[in-house]
């Protein structure tokens, strides 16, 4: 327990299980002092016994974020728990089966442009969507979840390329969201075992790739060292950091070979 | 510690309370994919409720070999043990 987030709201959305890496964010946020306010989207039911399993009590609120009405509805449906937020986590993408796993050149648009709907223009959709509950003499921290998208990765395909999307949203906002004191950052995570990278056709690959070149070591059964990024970019001790995409990964990005 | 009458029919509730089937159709031999339509999700779902209804833990490697009902009963009765 700790204190880098004592008196801070923060909205997490992208808990589906205990391995979510947001759950994870939830967790260690509350341990720090934060009243943590969730999101979920589909399976409520299940979202909400996993709240059951925090620290603490998290309400869930429903949020799709293609859906406008849920993005118009979030404020309100956040004051119900809360005055307002400081931190908001965006841990939410999806590609459809036809986008990933080596179909590369034969994927259609329709299934590209819902990738990068759900997993990079959505970050636009939250942080607006959230920016209303940002203290008006306060600040608000915005933290995004990414896999390096400065190189290809096998069967990844048009995930990658939302994930450039997500990178390039990212620094946009901060240039436009600045002047309101609005920090958008991403965390760059090496590999997970959840729910999502099950999804991902030759997920197991990256085991070897990151145990053969991560100069720090990494262990996909282990979302803490990713969380406590994200918990990091939402305390007060990264002040003028925006645009900026933090390296969780062992440290693989840095190494040529 | 639950009897292997009670897992399934504790499991019966969680399945029907997640996916709908009927809890009468919950029966050792059937297959939650083939049989019961759970998906991956509910699967997920279904796992959580039990975890914590019989107080074990299943690890995620655990659940790709709970093909059928029969499975998971064995599988809580041995956690519980």
């Amino acid at each position: 327990m700790g204190d880098l987030l004592v008196g801070k709201r923060i909205l997490v959305t992208g808990v589906l299980t205990d391995a979510s890496i947001a759950f994870h964010v939830a967790r260690l946020a509350q341990e720090e002092g934060a009243e943590v306010v969730l999101t979920g989207f589909g399976r409520l039911s299940l979202v909400n016994r996993i709240a059951g399993r925090l620290p603490k009590p998290a309400p869930v609120i429903e949020l799709d974020v293609t859906n406008q009405e849920h993005l118009d509805a979030l404020a309100d449906n956040v004051r119900q728990h809360v005055d307002g937020i400081d931190g908001v986590v965006h841990s939410i993408a999806f590609g459809p089966q036809d986008a990933l796993g080596g179909n590369f050149l034969n994927t259609t648009y329709e299934d590209v442009s819902t990738a990068v709907q759900v997993s990079a223009f959505s970050l636009k959709s939250l942080t607006m969507a959230a920016l209303p509950l940002k203290p008006e003499d306060g600040s608000l921290s915005v933290v995004g979840l990414d896999f390096d998208a400065q190189v290809a990765w096998p069967g990844y395909d048009w995930m990658g390329v939302a994930k450039a999307g997500l990178e390039a949203t990212s620094r946009y906002l901060a240039k436009y969201l600045g002047e309101q004191n609005v920090r958008v950052n991403l965390v760059s995570a090496g590999p997970v075992k959840t729910m999502a990278a099950r999804s991902i056709p030759g997920f197991d690959q990256f085991e070897g790739v990151w145990n053969e070149k991560a100069p720090l070591g990494w262990d996909l059964n282990d979302p803490e060292p990713a969380a406590r990024g994200v918990v990091g970019l939402l305390s007060d001790w990264f002040p003028k950091t925006t645009g900026e995409v933090v390296h969780v990964d062992g440290g693989l990005h840095a190494m040529g070979a | 510690m639950a009897s292997q009458e009670e897992i399934l029919e504790g499991l019966a509730n969680i399945v029907n309370e997640i996916a709908g089937t009927d809890v009468e159709d919950v029966q050792l031999d059937k297959s939650f994919t083939e049989d019961l339509d759970i998906d991956s999700l509910s699967m997920v779902e279904v796992v959580v409720a039990a975890e914590e209804q019989f107080d074990v833990k299943i690890p995620d490697d655990d659940v790709k070999g709970l093909r059928t009902v029969g499975d998971a009963v064995d599988y809580i009765l041995k956690a519980q043990g």
